[in-house]
């Protein structure tokens, strides 16, 4: 068949409509969870945060994850007088297993961190074999079947969030507990606060809280001058947090 | 016309057969869901979420320990989840019969949260724990499920509540 223009006009929007069911993809797995309904983030509130260790110890047995590494851990800042930029910062054992007394001078405070399931991923970004990637529903997930250990990403995070297991070698990071998020549980870090500090937040359900918190409250996301589209948002975080 | 075309024409052939031979092999290595969504294997997706469990939730415990619930409503610990004292228990909601979840040890447990420290909020009730019960368990006294200590029990206990 020989293409002429009116046959090769005729041809463009049958291909527009056949390339619609490429893009779509298989139908997901899971009849239930549907990747295309949800955003996911977290809302971390700092004044609510006691510290105690909970999220580091429930995403351990959660997740597996080896001793002396974290997915998630608390920090203690300790901010003397006007010295914002020159903070005190310790993490002993992730906070695992809380905090020793401080000094009770200047301002202490406990800021949660995990990974922050950036919708621009550095981490993702620099990854050679596609074995990191942020799913279509807004997770930053690790294909350790592709993972090569190269610790490209691990430098990448600007939040060191990420590490190389040491039985796989491959890189390892929070997966937003997405065995739980998809069978419609809460993450186990948000699960077990005692406090409500730490909240799963469906960004693109219009009817989870996180929408009206965000629209009442100041909420700032870690290193917004590095444009990752960070989806951890923090309520009342000082300054002087990294 | 070229003088010695049977040249080019082998030539042609060998790279015909090398596209062949890389198509078949890349179609062989490279995985089916890959490229699905973007540049990795969308199957990897499906495997991460099929990983078990380990914390239950607290709708699931309190679907079964429903007398602990009632106690629970009448004081403060109403907003602490279950698993944040008793730990991961999934297994036991699977198997409530065979699992049983180890006793917890209130020494250690109530101390995570209740230690003072002054990086903690200034309304969160802080004590310390060798001061207000020199190294005696916390169930000693309280019900760690309402741990408010009646009236009458308090006068008699000196607790020394510390406030930073």
């Amino acid at each position: 068949m020989d293409i002429t223009r009116r046959r090769m006009l005729l041809l463009l929007p049958a291909a527009a409509v056949a390339w619609k069911y490429v893009e779509a993809g298989t139908p997901e797995a899971s009849p239930n969870y549907k990747m295309s309904e949800h955003w996911w983030g977290m809302l971390i509130d700092i004044p609510k945060c006691i510290g105690c260790g909970s999220c580091v110890r429930a995403c351990a047995a959660e997740n597996d994850v080896p001793e002396g590494y974290y997915r998630t851990w608390i920090e203690r800042y300790h901010v003397a007088d006007w010295k914002i930029e020159r903070p005190e910062v310790e993490s002993p054992d992730g906070g695992k297993q809380g905090f020793p007394p401080n000094q009770s001078d200047g301002k202490n405070f406990f800021v949660p961190k995990l990974c922050n399931h950036c919708a621009d991923s550095p981490c993702t970004q620099v990854c050679p074999v596609g074995a990191t990637f942020v799913s279509p529903d807004g997770v930053v997930l690790v294909d350790k079947s592709y993972c090569l250990g190269c610790r490209y990403c691990v430098q990448a995070c600007p939040y060191g969030c990420r590490f190389i297991n040491p039985k796989t070698n491959t890189a390892e990071k929070c997966t937003l507990c997405y065995h739980r998020i998809t069978k419609g549980l809460t993450t186990a870090c948000c699960e077990v606060c005692p406090t409500g500090a730490r909240q799963l937040a469906d960004l693109k359900n219009p009817k989870d809280p996180i929408h009206e918190f965000l629209k009442t409250h100041m909420v700032q996301v870690l290193k917004p001058h590095m444009a990752t589209g960070a989806k951890v948002f923090y309520n009342g975080m000082d300054g002087s947090v990294r | 016309m070229f003088k010695d075309t049977e040249h080019l024409i082998r030539l042609a052939a060998v790279m015909i057969i090398a596209l062949a031979v890389f198509g078949v092999v890349r179609a062989a290595v490279v995985p089916k869901s890959f490229g699905q969504y973007g540049h990795y294997r969308a199957d990897a997706i499906a495997d991460i979420a099929a990983r078990p469990i380990a914390h239950a939730g607290h709708e699931v415990c309190e679907g079964c320990h429903t007398d602990v619930v009632e106690v629970k409503k009448l004081g403060k610990h109403v907003v602490v989840p279950c698993e944040a004292c008793h730990g991961a228990q999934a297994n036991h909601a699977d198997d409530p019969a065979t699992i049983k979840p180890p006793k917890t040890d209130t020494a250690v447990v109530c101390s995570r949260c209740h230690e003072a420290n002054s990086a903690k909020p200034k309304a969160f009730p802080q004590v310390v724990t060798a001061e207000h019960s020199g190294g005696l368990a916390c169930d000693t006294c309280h019900q760690p499920h309402r741990p408010k200590i009646e009236e009458e029990k308090t006068t008699a206990k000196t607790t020394t509540e510390v406030k930073k």
